[in-house]
């Protein structure tokens, strides 16, 4: 049996500026694999190869064992795209752009209403309403709808929780589980580091590179080191001493507490509180902590140097 | 991540708003929002997509005028005084930035022209800010050139340059890398201490955390308004996340 994706050394360049670098990665059936990166990592620029909309300058992508420029046609027929920016039909409804949809895939709405009946419900009593007259949350609803119309087999999402509010982004994910559990492999791209562990597996992208590729767990566990959150009613104040402590590898700050990771195997909690007491702090909170994904990803950044 | 007052002292209010309301027909986009912002504040304000917080701001920055209620920004009124309002703010978001066809320093000129500063006045706060970015090298670079997590950061000296009473920040960071999106909180923090007001928008909950306080808007109406920690003692939660998923859900479900 094909693997859903397999891509080996893909390179792609937009005049002298790098997109991909050399990208090699596997994503297996039925799993829900993130993309997590900035903006500028690259995550569009494959994500227009895979859906055989990009050619690359060279390597090989394979989709259900069919090569992205070779059998571009076969592919475009099992692959589900949600492209980042909207781009359905503003000026047609609701019901017609996803009628037109599943015209131009030779299927019927009624036909695969299954699949998409948990997501077009919500957006159903609005089915007369030009899509450019909806909400961000709905657009989404319908985009996401379209392009699941013709039950492909591979669905691909290119950011499809940016600018969107918090609410919103977990009930998205929660639609993403369910199409999960009907089979379909998911591939989505993410600015935000707290979806990661939504993923089965993730690939950390940074300037045209994977950083890394695991399970979200595994990748946390592979960081070196002891993280500790500090938290102080001085916060500000806290955070620029420990940013100058030379005993911690780095000092972020956190929501409501500063994120000190040290990797100094001889370092106690004393020590830090001796430091701080001797810059003149007190009422502060010093707790060890499990890292996270964010965390993992500075410290991959601060260890393959941008622009370098 | 606020200092905490030692002091109880009364503080000077940069924005009034009572009771502002704003109708777009049979819609009511904000509905009575009451609330001060106090004078070198990072004053957060999240809500929803579709709650109402683009409207409130284009009133505040005197782009779009109130149906009614009292509004005063920076010390002018937001009906009759608009004008003098959009002198004494700067603006940034991540739709609309900078130039992207001009160099570093052509960009510095152009806003700073349009904001009336002097050729001198020009010249020192461009390099007064490329210094503070360590920037100074791109001076001649094309804005295009320059990685996202730069020009965002640049954007927000430019919208500072004229040093305005108050800073509009729609969503700043948007898919900014972790590192880059944390030094551009070190520049909101500088910024504040040297009296800018700052009133910042963001998805991120953790940025939520670094405010002094924080409105939540929900449905057009503000739900809550206070500091994060108290925020999260009064819903019981463990961070920021967890009370806009609590205050946002009651949302009431529409097409808008």
């Amino acid at each position: 049996m094909d693997l859903p994706v397999v891509v080996k050394d893909v390179h792609k360049a937009y005049g002298k500026v790098q997109a991909l670098s050399g990208l090699s990665f596997e994503v297996k059936p039925g799993e829900l694999f993130g993309f997590i990166g900035p903006d500028g990592a690259g995550k569009t620029t494959l994500f227009r190869i895979l859906t055989t909309l990009l050619i690359p300058d060279s390597g090989t992508a394979l989709v259900e064992g069919l090569d992205v420029v070779k059998d571009y046609k076969a592919i475009r027929r099992i692959a589900g795209y949600m492209p980042g920016r909207f781009s359905l039909y503003q000026d047609l409804t609701v019901e017609e752009n996803l009628n037109f949809f599943a015209g131009i895939f030779q299927t019927t709405v009624k036909e695969n209403y299954h699949l998409i009946e948990d997501i077009y419900k919500q957006i159903e009593p609005f089915k007369n309403r030009p899509a450019g007259k909806l909400s961000g949350g709905m657009k989404q609803k319908l985009a996401l709808s379209c392009a699941l119309i013709h039950k492909p087999k591979v669905l691909f999402l290119d950011e499809p929780t940016t600018g969107v509010d918090a609410v919103s982004r977990t009930e998205f994910w929660d639609m993403l589980k369910r199409l999960q559990q009907l089979g379909i492999t998911i591939l989505v791209s993410t600015p935000y580091m707290d979806e990661a562990s939504l993923c089965d597996r993730v690939a950390l992208i940074q300037q045209g590179k994977l950083m890394d590729i695991d399970t979200p767990q595994a990748i946390i566990d592979k960081l070196p080191g002891r993280m500790f959150a500090i938290s102080s009613s001085k916060m500000y104040a806290i955070l620029l001493e420990l940013q100058k402590y030379n005993r911690a590898l780095s000092a972020y700050p956190f929501g409501d507490s500063v994120h000190l990771h040290v990797i100094d195997t001889t370092f106690k909690t004393s020590d830090l509180e001796s430091y701080l007491s001797e810059k003149g702090h007190s009422g502060y909170e010093i707790k060890e902590i499990n890292a996270g994904i964010e965390d993992c990803f500075m410290y991959l950044m601060e260890k393959h140097p941008a622009h370098a | 991540m606020p200092e905490n007052e030692t002091s109880v002292d009364v503080r000077e209010t940069i924005i009034y708003v009572r009771d502002l309301v704003k109708r777009f027909g049979h819609f009511v986009a904000n509905d009575h929002l009451s609330f001060d912002v106090y004078k070198g504040e990072i004053f957060g304000f999240l809500g929803a997509n579709g709650a109402g917080k683009t409207t409130a701001i284009r009133i505040l920055c005197g782009l779009s005028s109130p149906t009614s209620g009292q509004i005063n920004v920076g010390g002018f009124d937001a009906y009759l005084e608009t004008e003098k309002i959009k002198k004494n703010i700067g603006y940034m978001s991540q739709k609309f930035s900078l130039y992207e066809d001009l160099t570093v320093e052509e960009n510095f000129t152009f806003y700073g022209g349009v904001y009336g500063l002097s050729r001198k006045q020009i010249k020192e706060k461009t390099t007064l800010l490329l210094t503070r970015l360590d920037l100074l090298e791109e001076r001649k670079t094309v804005l295009k050139a320059l990685p996202l997590g730069w020009k965002q950061k640049l954007a927000f000296c430019v919208a500072i340059m004229h040093d305005p009473k108050i800073v509009f920040l729609d969503e700043p960071t948007g898919g900014v890398d972790p590192i880059t999106r944390r030094q551009f909180w070190d520049l909101i923090y500088e910024a504040s201490h040297n009296g800018i007001t700052v009133f910042v928008t963001t998805h991120y909950m953790d940025e939520a955390e670094y405010c002094e306080r924080v409105t939540i808007m929900v449905d057009g109406r503000i739900d809550a308004l206070d500091t994060p920690a108290n925020l999260k003692a009064k819903y019981t939660a463990s961070s920021m996340n967890e009370v806009f998923l609590r205050l946002a859900r009651t949302a009431k479900a529409t097409g808008e």
